[in-house]
């Protein structure tokens, strides 16, 4: 490979490092014949070492503020473009080497070679290969070694998600991630066909050098946003998602969730940079279908009483969240409001980043309470933080992040946006031009994904790690190891830490925010969010204060001292484990509520007669959009299309000849 | 300074007062002659001379509940101006951490509830989790309404503008955002038609029956912070309500506490004349409050 210019900088360096690293990280133990974990010990190194000089190069470019770009000449077996590290990209790659160090030690103690020898060796390899294609994915400049990167990252999901292949659940999520995938990426080509006839080139455009107004541009910014739709999960493209999150090893899912889904965020927020007078409706629609990822996202996570099910709803509504902050900035844009683009986008900045700690914190909490008790099955855990109370810590850290609550960094971020929206409707230092009831409705919509999260997660909490296990398990629950705590306790740490100094993250967000801005607009030696973040760490300090000083006064020795009893069970019987509210019970006023949209299913069993039989009672709510929208949609489209499977025989040698005429008949139609 | 200070004093003395106000109010509409108006005061001093009976089955989750609950509606009253008077501490978007300390305190005295194992209080625990979250938009709502009435971002700026004037001008709005935000305050407070304060009726009680575990110095942290949420909510509505300034500091102070000991007066005769709401009723009396305030919002926006 050969970069042209004088030389690497120093931060490209770091990532091109880091990203050649992870890529090769599991290499060694592919080939390496004895299966005592070595290969898995080398990789994890090679991880952590390729994530920690990813990490060093990204932060140094966020810090400096400096982009480069360089073309990769072509060559043999080499594919040429152009590729660098700018501060937008920078940011994206902090959470992605993040966890993707975390998730390689994470890795090591949740899927030991030593138990699976066959499998491990295999996810270990894809892992590395994932995060380095999503690394490259954020540093392409060009259409060519995007989609490139794009292809990798796509089929290293794949395989690392399916690494439990004999479950029929797994191969079926697979399929449907890989079809989905395809699908996003057919509309992506689309896109940047589109895009180099509108700047006849490959090579990204510069930001701001487009002009938004023009029907081409409409074109360019709708396939982006059905194509990156697709990836980032936004309702209603968002059906690979549930599935795929619940079959990955945890920390698969921790990286999907947390990087791989922002690789589509990353596409819109590149894309929408490229354009310095993007029309009212682009931020309207993004605004819109935020909204509704937002609370119907948090409400389907309601209904699950799969852990990593309801984990993976809880992605689409914080992608409906970062969703919004765009649509803030982009309707900021196009009424030329300069406070509006920046709490918009630094708010979505940072929920992004956010949200990678606080839900690759939880995935990794979640994978550590299935490893221990054996089931996703919410209903059948209970008291599981008496067995982990470390691990139960850090997934209440991470349950309240999620939830926006202060002194934690998700209420950070929310608080940006919140401020973003106030601004707008209310009119300060700023006029909107259009779109005022919408970005009204979407504070309160805000408000209410904010109050159904908290009942959502105090439901997961309450039910898996308080109370008593409902459920004697076969093997008793233990504390995870340290391969596995240690992880969990750098996210936590990190969510603490934005939480009660958010001047920090700041600090990294304020260039990444510069770099989505026109290079006329001057922002280049940066920017300052319009938003007094200092008294956030002013009143969580408060906050932490106060809780301290009154702990003295409520639990202090007195007389009476403290008696030790059951549970209060209103004079009738001792509480057994069985008489607990569970996860389904929990939720079933809101399911109720909100029934028409969530259509619950309910196998109620028939009771008859005076002894009647031991009955089972079930209730779950399925994936509504993929079972009453696509199903049937892809149904009476393959009966359509059925004549066409005649041309699908399953001969590989026709089907190169297929591929040959295409690219005969391309070649005699290009101009 | 003596704002800070009077600011100071009534917010740690005088919620135990509200209490006692409107149990007096129920006693008199019962013909009864009540408990002395200090009654909570003095529940509050002997709760927290007494021992504690913890469940085998808690954790450190139980005893941290009511301690978080009340620190965070301690910071939350240092956000809240009282009457005329702009609060200690204000910054822009310091509603937006009002409102999340209460989320946060919600979430505490939840998880203390489930803590216990007990199927009452997990009951209880998905009833306050499913109405507090249907009222979180009727809060914002009112939010925007004086955020866009008064050009500010923050509680003080909002509740201090010149409220009278605003109601000449946006009246109808302000009067259905005081219609919703009354339904909220009777709901976030646990006071009938939504939730019974006095009944031990564990199956028809919402935050009661949350806190059935709890004893002694912790109990009386739960009165007391509940207590301190119903006087912080009290004035952020009482301000919108009866917006009268004197131009004089202390007589502004005395007209707060006047106007605080009518709105408990009220809330007492809305306990004693009406019946509390079945159940399955309560979404439906609080998304009807959410889609008044939201035809508040709609008001001022054209």
């Amino acid at each position: 490979m050969f970069l042209a210019g004088e030389g690497l900088s120093p931060s490209a360096a770091l990532v091109a490092a880091g990203i050649l690293l992870t890529a090769c990280s599991g290499l060694p133990g592919l080939v390496l014949a004895r299966r005592d974990g070595t290969g898995q010990k080398i990789a994890t190194l090679l991880m952590v070492a390729g994530s920690g000089l990813g990490l060093a190069g990204a932060l140094n470019a966020l810090l400096t503020g400096a982009s480069a770009r360089y073309v990769i000449t072509g060559g043999f077996l080499v594919v040429g473009g152009e590729w660098g590290v700018d501060p937008l990209s920078a940011f994206f790659l902090i959470p992605l080497f993040l966890l993707a160090g975390c998730g390689a030690l994470y890795g090591s103690g949740y899927f030991p070679e030593a138990k699976h020898p066959s499998a491990a060796p295999r996810l270990t390899f894809f892992f590395g290969l994932l995060a380095a294609s999503v690394a490259l994915v954020f540093t392409a400049r060009d259409a060519l070694l995007f989609l490139l990167a794009w292809e990798v990252m796509a089929l290293a999901s794949f395989f690392a998600l399916t690494t439990e292949d004999h479950r029929k659940e797994v191969r079926e999520a697979g399929l449907l991630f890989l079809v989905a995938a395809h699908m996003g990426t057919l509309v992506l080509f689309a896109h940047f066909s589109l895009l180099k006839a509108a700047t006849s080139s490959f090579t990204f455009p510069g930001a701001g050098s487009l002009s938004g107004g023009t029907a081409p541009a409409a074109a360019i910014f709708l396939t982006a946003l059905v194509g990156f739709g697709f990836k980032a999960g936004i309702m209603p493209l968002h059906i690979w998602l549930p599935s795929a999150h619940a079959a990955a090893p945890s920390h698969v899912s921790a990286l999907m969730s947390g990087v791989i889904i922002k690789s589509g965020i990353y596409g819109i927020v590149r894309v929408t940079s490229f354009y310095h007078t993007p029309p009212a409706w682009w931020g309207m629609t993004l605004l819109t279908l935020g909204i509704i990822s937002a609370v119907a996202g948090v409400l389907f996570a309601i209904g699950q009483h799969d852990l990593k099910r309801l984990l993976a709803y809880h992605s689409i509504e914080n992608i409906g969240i970062i969703a919004m902050g765009i649509g803030v900035a982009l309707i900021g844009r196009s009424s030329g409001s300069l406070p509006l683009e920046l709490l918009g986008m630094g708010g979505a900045l940072l929920h992004l980043l956010n949200h990678a700690l606080f839900k690759g914190l939880l995935f990794l909490g979640a994978g550590s309470v299935i490893h221990a008790v054996g089931t996703r099955e919410i209903d059948l855990m209970g008291g599981v933080a008496k067995r982990l109370p470390l691990t139960g810590l850090f997934f209440l850290t991470g349950a309240a992040a999620i939830c926006g609550l202060p002194p934690l960094n998700g209420f950070v971020s929310e608080y940006l946006i919140y401020l973003g929206l106030f601004r707008g409707v209310a009119g300060i230092g700023t006029v909107v031009t259009s779109g005022l009831p919408l970005m009204a409705l979407a504070i309160p919509a805000l408000a209410l994904v904010g109050g159904l999260a908290l009942a959502c997660f105090v439901k997961a909490y309450g039910v898996v790690f308080l109370g008593v296990h409902r459920q004697e398990s076969v093997t008793q629950p233990h504390e995870a190891g340290l391969s596995m705590l240690l992880p969990m306790g750098i996210l936590a740490l990190l969510c603490v830490l934005i939480g009660l100094f958010p001047q920090g993250g700041i600090r990294l967000l304020e260039p990444a925010v510069a770099g989505w801005f026109p290079v006329s607009a001057g922002m280049a030696t940066g920017v300052t969010l319009p938003a007094p973040v200092g008294w956030i760490t002013v009143m969580g300090l408060l906050l932490i204060f106060f809780t301290l000083a009154i702990i003295p006064v409520a639990l202090k020795k007195r007389p009476g001292g403290i008696a030790g009893a059951v549970t209060w069970d209103c004079g009738f019987l001792r509480p057994t484990p069985r008489m607990q509210y569970t996860a389904s019970s929990f939720a079933a006023t809101l399911v109720d509520l909100f029934g028409g949209m969530l259509r619950p299913r309910r196998h109620r069993p028939k009771i008859s007669g005076p002894y009647p039989e031991p009955a089972l009672f079930s209730s779950h709510v399925p994936e509504v959009v993929l079972e009453l929208l696509y199903l049937p949609l892809l149904k009476r489209g393959n009966e359509l299309l059925m004549p066409l499977r005649r041309l699908q025989h399953g001969q590989i040698p026709l089907y190169i000849l297929y591929i040959f005429v295409t690219v005969i008949v391309l070649l005699l139609l290009a101009p | 300074m003596t704002d800070l200070i009077i600011h100071l004093f009534l917010v740690l003395l005088m919620p135990p007062l509200l209490l006692g106000v409107i149990s007096r109010t129920k006693a008199l509409f019962a013909g009864r002659s009540g408990a002395p108006l200090l009654q909570p005061y003095y529940d509050l001093a002997r709760l927290f001379r007494k021992g504690m009976v913890l469940s085998d089955t808690t954790t450190w989750l139980f005893r941290s509940g009511p301690v978080v609950t009340l620190a965070t509606v301690l910071v939350a009253s240092l956000l809240i101006p009282l009457g005329n008077h702009a609060a200690p501490l204000s910054f822009d978007g310091d509603m937006i951490l009002f409102a999340y300390l209460f989320a946060l305190g919600r979430f505490a005295t939840i998880l203390a509830a489930l803590d216990t194992g007990s199927s009452f209080e997990g009951m209880g625990a998905a009833r306050e989790a499913t109405y507090s979250c249907l009222a979180e938009p009727t809060l914002f709502f009112a939010l925007i309404v004086l955020a866009r009435l008064s050009g500010s971002l923050s509680l003080s700026g909002m509740l201090t503008q010149p409220l009278g004037a605003v109601w000449a001008d946006s009246g109808a709005s302000l009067l259905l955002l005081v219609g919703a935000l009354f339904i909220i305050l009777l709901a976030e407070n646990c006071r009938i038609p939504f939730d019974d304060p006095n009944t031990h009726l564990e199956l028809t009680m919402i935050h009661e029956v949350m806190v059935l575990d709890q004893s002694g110095p912790l109990l009386g942290c739960v009165l007391y912070g509940a207590a301190l949420k119903l006087f912080v909510l009290s004035a952020f509505f009482i301000r919108i309500v009866l917006p009268f300034r004197t131009g004089d500091t202390l007589a502004d102070w005395g007209l707060f506490v006047v106007s605080l000991l009518l709105l408990a007066i009220a809330i007492g005769t809305v306990e004693s004349v009406m019946a509390r709401f079945r159940l399955t009723r309560i979404p439906q009396l609080l998304i009807g409050a959410g889609i008044l305030s939201s035809f508040a919002t709609l008001l001022i926006l054209r």
